[in-house]
């Protein structure tokens, strides 16, 4: 056995010291379902999608560090069933209109949804109602869309240096808030070009002013599957620690 | 001797009738589906009530009480029962309602809303009631099988329709899923 | 929104915890003027303050009575009492609906987790002050005083009256602490002889977990970091637990003590006590334990004369968050964050408090420690098993005649213990609080200790009389309430399982519902982040496997909606005044 390999689901990979089970699995090109994590920013594993089993429990890969030996396996039938249900739980918790939605056919979670073969949402609807803040010229927060992901409130801290957003509110409460005088986006300092404007997996977060540029049908999930996109994705390159 | 057919029935509930049309764009492989299948109850053939079925297709979420009378006949006398479109799994568009009490819905429109002469909240006793919410069918009844899109397409009605005719369980290929 | 906040000039100092339960106090609630303030004085960003008040229970953002009253809802402790509900009684006595204020602003009512009180009957907190032995008439006289705004002082002093009632008394409680005796002795060894005393005695954490205490202390001592920290986990918030209340009253000195003996070992300055918000009531005390341990030289600067040991400690309350008696969501609170567990690996023990090596013990487990200084592991290893040495502290209520705390040796049944408080015709046992594990007759022969049934020392009696749909229920809407709301098969799953036993419960129980239950409750076990996430489903899975009548029976449908159609239609029919239709969906 190499000292510096894992293996996943029986394929040997190689790894480096300080990488996650996730970054090895991405860079030898094999991909484990996520959500919430996004090469380059500090994995949160809130979404649990990449639940991996390691001996006789199941671990976050994208938060689990590589350990030389590590059997883990990850493409099985009972994973990816808990894996779709767990897409499903997201679904049901918040409001997710795909047919009304400008990210349908760009959404992570749609596409995930698809890659594991999910024909309905399972479990009774929860029709929460959050608020929706219309507030910023260029960019519209969704909250109804949100699956409290995470990504834009690293994004905006580790990358644009910004601190825009997090996530406030115990258990079902839990909700995105805006890091402004108001609560409202538009007394944030937020641009549309920040990296917190573009990574929204879902359409929770949306640029004003460009919907429906490409037609339904020809987006990127109509194309592709997402575990075929989810390995082309490149590393964002942090401009703070998540710790400073 | 020639095999009784199958008989299927349709109806469209809280949705637009686009799952419908899109069945329609079978175009002419609806000719030899028609040579399997009989059309009970639907909008197609325009008998009032579903008769003991095969399959029964239901496109549309659950928004009031003739909605519910309508699905829970269809699943009384259809062996099989799917739901059609983003609608019928998981209320889609008319779902969008629920996000506002249905107070609030009702007074926006019939009392408060622009160019409304004789402002009044309809409440004919022949008008069937609204639910509170708009509800995704598997909610009201046990639902088969499902068929997701926003239509599904005519190529995913046949993907589920064809095994079903021949006693088989439906796969519907990864690739050709979608929500919308 | 002119209204002057008080300004804390002393704020770089105080906890923001504390900063915010003042503002509690003092405004009944925590308005966005007052977020934006201490954001401001705390230089820290107003989304975090938001955070941190959207978290904690005992944070309001809207305005509190002046009288804000929190029922238990716990199922010793909490308002369905002999078949009464006392927290209706009160709201309808009161004109108040359970979770509002009363216009006036004379009075909030809401319910709360177990507040540590099982004890003693049905509990409430008043204003923070613990009522005891609620009933119907204790219900009306309490809403009387608050009719004619009887200031909490003029009040019977007796309803306040928590006594600790030790039935059992063995190893630890049975030894009288002279204060400085445990401390003394250690300081006249050296850190490695110390470790080896608790190493030799096989102490292990009392929380549940049987973390081996000095293994955690020696990794921690060699820990690298600027600094160390010693934490004491006072947070007892698993529902039927209220051993740490008569520790912390009686027993406290052993606990400073073993805090301290811990941070000479690893080499700490700094320690921190965690106190559950429930258990504020205590304070005063510990207060003044802490001031007497400082004038006798016993904490502070040169303990015992010992130039090179410095050591303090200071209590830190927090706010109505279960969650937070998990370590790293601990530590978390004591950071100023919302209690959210970490990713572990790394552990508190070498990356804690500000990242820097931490040990967290709980209160028993500190107490201990002093104790086996003092009077060597051999005394501590007389009782217990080889793998569980020692005794542990059970808090039992319940069904029984003779609720109280009792401390056994390690090793002992479950039917001694059911025997001993008098418990007549028992149903099920709840073990370690709704996290632990529900037993029945058949296991009653099992034995508390780390390799049979480990226990934080809760013990919950359940009678033959008691339905344990009702038990699921309750424990169900606890884990929903208290779910940190991070991951998401926690956060989906435990309301998704409250749903699912609220249904049935309803009546509308299916087939399919159980095979739910059984698939939602393995996947919040496996796939959650945390140990609440854990645990949350156990006493579901239990109560399928032990007691599979208990839902059987009220789930013999093959299909019934989620909701109750006839409910569905009422607000049409309210909002066009048509009745014709309701009985017609059924």
């Amino acid at each position: 056995m190499d000292d510096h390999t894992i293996t996943i689901d029986g394929a040997e990979i190689p790894f480096q010291q300080g990488q996650t089970i996730m970054d090895a699995a991405l860079a030898a090109e094999v991909y484990i379902p996520h959500l919430c994590h996004y090469p380059g920013l500090t994995p949160r594993g809130n979404c649990r999608l990449c639940s991996v089993d390691m001996g006789n429990k199941s671990v976050a890969a994208c938060t689990t560090a590589a350990v030389a030996g590590q059997q883990i396996s990850s493409d099985t039938p009972a994973l990816n069933a808990a894996r779709k249900s767990i897409t499903q739980m997201l679904f049901i918790e918040g409001n997710h209109i795909c047919p009304s939605c400008e990210k349908s056919g760009n959404c992570k979670l749609q596409a995930m949804g698809y890659y594991l073969g999910m024909l309905d949402e399972h479990f009774p609807q929860f029709y929460q109602r959050r608020e929706i803040d219309a507030s910023h010229a260029d960019i519209l927060l969704d909250r109804d869309r949100c699956i409290l992901c995470d990504l834009c409130v690293r994004a905006s801290r580790e990358v644009d240096g910004k601190d825009v957003f997090a996530i406030a509110g115990r258990g079902m409460d839990a909700h995105l808030i805006v890091n402004s005088s108001t609560g409202k986006l538009i007394d944030s300092n937020m641009a549309a070009s920040d990296l917190a404007a573009n990574i929204c997996p879902v359409g929770a977060i949306l640029i004003k002013q460009e919907g429906y540029q490409v037609p339904i049908g020809q987006r990127i999930y109509d194309q592709n599957m997402i575990n075929e996109v989810g390995l082309q994705e490149k590393a964002v390159k942090k401009t703070k620690q998540d710790d400073d | 001797m020639t095999e009784a057919k199958i008989r299927i029935a349709t109806t469209s509930l809280a949705g637009c009738f686009g799952c419908h049309m899109s069945f329609l764009d079978m175009d002419e492989r609806l000719v030899s589906l028609l040579e399997q299948v009989e059309l009970n109850r639907s909008p197609l053939t325009d008998i009032k009530h579903c008769g003991p079925c095969d399959i029964g297709l239901i496109e549309g979420g659950v928004c009031n009480e003739e909605n519910v009378h309508v699905l829970c006949e269809f699943r009384a006398n259809c062996k099989i029962l799917i739901a059609v479109g983003a609608c019928a799994i998981n209320g889609g568009v008319p779902a969008m309602r629920n996000y506002f009490d249905l107070q609030d819905c009702l007074q926006e429109v019939y009392l408060n809303g622009a160019g409304i002469t004789n402002p009044q909240i309809p409440n004919d006793i022949e008008l069937p009631l609204l639910l509170d919410k708009v509800y995704p069918i598997s909610e009201v009844v046990q639902v088969d099988y499902y068929l997701p899109g926003c239509p599904p397409s005519a190529d995913e009605f046949l993907q589920i329709l064809e095994p079903l005719l021949k006693g088989q369980e439906p796969v519907l290929v990864k690739a050709h899923l979608h929500y919308d | 929104m002119n209204q002057r906040l008080p300004i804390n000039s002393d704020s770089k100092s105080e906890h923001l915890l504390h900063r915010l339960y003042a503002l509690q106090q003092q405004c009944l609630h925590i308005s966005p003027e007052a977020i934006r303030q201490v954001a401001n004085e705390f230089n820290l960003p107003v989304s975090q303050i938001t955070a941190v008040v959207a978290f904690y229970a005992f944070f309001y953002q809207q305005p509190c009575g002046r009288y804000h009253i929190l029922f238990s809802n716990c199922t010793s402790c909490g308002y369905l009492a002999d078949g009464e509900n006392l927290l209706l009684q009160f709201s309808q006595h009161l004109d108040v609906a359970p979770g509002k204020t009363r216009l006036d602003g004379l009075v909030s009512l809401g319910e709360t987790s177990c507040i540590g009180l099982c004890d003693h009957g049905a509990a409430m907190l008043i204003n923070g002050l613990p009522i005891i032995e609620l009933d119907a008439n204790r219900i009306e006289q309490i809403a009387q005083l608050i009719i004619t705004e009887t200031p909490l002082t003029n009040w019977p002093t007796e309803w306040f009256q928590v006594n600790d009632i030790v039935h059992k008394q063995g190893l630890m409680l049975s030894e009288n602490f002279t204060v400085g005796s445990s401390l003394k002795r250690a300081l006249a060894s050296s850190a490695d002889d110390l470790l080896a005393i608790i190493e030799e005695s096989a102490l292990c954490g009392r929380g549940g977990a049987g973390f081996n205490t000095a293994k955690k202390w020696r990794i921690c001592q060699q820990a690298s970091g600027s600094a160390h920290y010693v934490v004491c986990n006072a947070d007892e918030g698993e529902p039927g637990t209220f051993k740490d209340r008569l520790l912390l009253r009686s027993h406290v000195e052993a606990m400073f003590e073993g805090m301290a003996l811990c941070a000479y070992i690893i080499g700490a300055e700094k320690g921190f006590i965690y106190l559950r918000g429930e258990y504020r009531y205590l304070l005063p005390h510990l207060q003044a334990v802490l001031d007497q341990y400082r004038q006798l030289g016993l904490l502070g600067n040169h303990i015992c004369g010992d130039v090179a040991f410095n050591f303090d400690i200071e209590i830190i309350v927090g706010a109505g968050a279960y969650i937070c008696g998990e370590e790293s969501a601990l530590i978390e609170s004591l950071e100023g964050k919302p209690g959210i567990p970490r990713v572990r690996p790394p552990f508190p023990v070498t990356h804690g408090y500000l990242g820097q090596p931490t040990v967290v013990n709980n209160v028993e487990t500190f107490i201990a420690a002093a104790q086996i200084v003092l009077h060597g592991s051999d005394w501590f290893r007389s009782v217990g098993t080889e793998q569980s040495t020692g005794s542990k502290i059970l808090s039992v209520s319940g069904d029984c005649q003779l609720p109280g705390i009792y401390e056994y040796p390690f090793g002992i049944s479950v039917q001694q213990v059911l025997h001993d408080c008098e418990a007549k015709e028992v149903q099920a046992v709840q073990i370690g609080g709704p996290a632990g594990r529900l037993i029945g007759k058949e296991d009653f022969n099992r034995r508390i200790s780390f390799e049979d049934l480990s226990t934080g020392g809760s013990l919950l009696i359940f009678g033959k009389h008691r339905d344990l749909l009702t038990i699921n229920r309750n424990f169900a809407h606890f884990f929903a309430h208290e779910s940190c709301g991070f991951c998401t098969p926690c956060r989906v799953g435990t309301k998704l399982l409250k749903n699912n036993l609220d249904k049935i419960a309803d009546g509308r129980g299916t087939q399919q519902d159980v095979v739910e239950i059984k698939q939602l409750s393995d996947l919040i076990q496996r796939h959650s982040h945390c140990g609440l996430g854990h645990t949350a489903a156990n006493h579901m899975l239990d109560s399928l496997q032990h007691f599979p009548q208990a839902i059987e029976d009220l789930t013999q449908q093959v299909f019934a909606p989620p909701f109750a159609l006839d409910e569905a239609i009422k607000d049409a029919c309210r909002i066009t005044h048509r009745d014709d239709a309701v009985a017609r969906l059924k």
